[in-house]
């Protein structure tokens, strides 16, 4: 076919495009967190002194650090599906969670004695955060997944790592209302696996998912 | 032409390709086969450019350039209306002529993406005569589709007379060009050429 057959087959095709890449992801994520959160309360809900321990902000950290997570994974996606979109402060916005974290270790290290940092890392549920965080997170990574096929990321496998991301931090703060450890250094090492574990998931499929 | 004029005319040009493009996705035909038109040459050159400073042959060119024109149709919904469209349209086209290179075996990650950069700023080149290898591959589809897109795109047919002549509804004709084209894309991607 030459050329200009080609082209003047797509301009008969010039129906205006669907949904633009951020509703549909919009959509995803509103179906994710729904899916996730039916899930949760279904396997597990909230503790018992969920609503108690509000005013910890050990208790709080969790929330804080897994939302910013999500959100900043959020916006990073957003400009990894357009072609040519410069990623500007969003590259650094995955820092920020990570960067809470820190602030929250290094004030953990000071509050505990040096005894206490093995037995605050090791917890007691490190099983059950590394089941229910990645099994939570499916449902919003794959609509998540499905609702970037519509874009063009230059990098499939990078755009599908960082929609893992954002399906790790809904979960993580879905189960982050369950989990009993409240300690930032149980949060950085099994939080921080489980949510990989999506991260790396959603690579692998999105090296394939997501090519165009 | 100085600098500043050249910078001046492209300018032009991107402000005219984004009108051409809005008008495009609100449905008119047209201005999106002009945009479509005006878009080739330019790509042509770019990825001539771009085939033989990494060993490819000419002909691999009009590949790229066919892959580019689908990819830029088939992913229109990821151009912002209020952001300039040349950066969009040149990274999709480092991104195909990219996939081309990776298939003939180069490793596309060390091509260095600013080489590449400066590509699309070239003045057109006319060449018609190329057959791109999109055709091969139109054997392949599914014959709803490829009656359709054969009909459009080879013969020149409108949609109301394909529909007609293949006894189909309007509604069924767009559906099955815009599958074949999708098909299209997808096979130049997964099988190369």
């Amino acid at each position: 076919m030459k050329t200009d057959d080609l082209i003047r087959a797509i301009a008969q095709d010039a129906t205006p495009p669907g949904l633009r890449p951020e509703v549909k992801l919009s959509l995803a994520l509103a179906g994710g967190i729904i899916a996730a959160a039916v899930l949760f309360m279904l396997l597990l809900g909230p503790r018992g002194n969920a609503l108690a321990s509000l005013d910890e902000l050990r208790f709080l950290l969790k929330f804080v650090v897994t939302l910013v997570l999500a959100v900043g994974a959020t916006g990073l996606v957003l400009r990894l599906i357009r072609p040519g979109a410069t990623l500007g402060a969003w590259r650094r916005a995955l820092l920020l969670a990570p960067g809470l974290l820190l602030i929250g270790i290094a004030s953990e290290l000071i509050a505990l004695p040096g005894s206490g940092w093995l037995t605050a890392l090791v917890g007691s549920n490190a099983r059950n955060c590394l089941t229910y965080i990645p099994l939570m997170g499916l449902a919003p990574l794959a609509l998540i997944l499905l609702a970037l096929r519509s874009g063009a990321p230059s990098r499939p496998a990078l755009a599908g790592a960082v929609a893992g991301l954002i399906a790790g931090g809904i979960s993580a703060a879905l189960y982050a209302a369950h989990c009993p450890d409240d300690s930032p250094l149980f949060v950085a090492t099994w939080y921080t696996l489980a949510i990989a574990l999506l991260a790396g998931l959603g690579a692998l499929i999105g090296r394939r998912l997501l090519r165009w | 032409m100085s600098d500043r004029n050249l910078a001046h005319a492209q300018g032009e040009q991107e402000t005219r390709w984004s009108s051409l493009m809005r008008a495009g996705l609100g449905g008119d035909r047209a201005a999106y086969q002009a945009l479509l038109v005006e878009l080739a040459p330019v790509l042509r050159v770019a990825a001539r450019r771009g085939c033989q400073k990494f060993g490819l042959m000419p002909a691999d060119a009009e590949d790229v350039v066919q892959e580019t024109l689908l990819a830029i149709h088939l992913k229109r919904q990821t151009w912002q209306q209020d952001v300039p469209i040349g950066p969009w349209i040149r990274a999709i086209a480092r991104n195909k002529l990219v996939d081309a290179l990776r298939r003939r075996g180069r490793r596309g990650r060390e091509i260095d993406i600013d080489d590449l950069s400066d590509v699309l700023a070239a003045p057109a080149e006319e060449d018609r005569s190329v057959v791109g290898d999109v055709v091969r591959h139109l054997h392949s589809l599914a014959p709803g589709q490829r009656n359709v897109v054969q009909a459009v795109a080879v013969d020149g047919v409108s949609i109301r007379d394909t529909a007609q002549r293949l006894m189909m509804t309007e509604g069924a004709v767009r559906v099955a060009l815009h599958r074949g084209l999708a098909a299209l894309a997808q096979r130049l991607r997964e099988h190369g050429t």
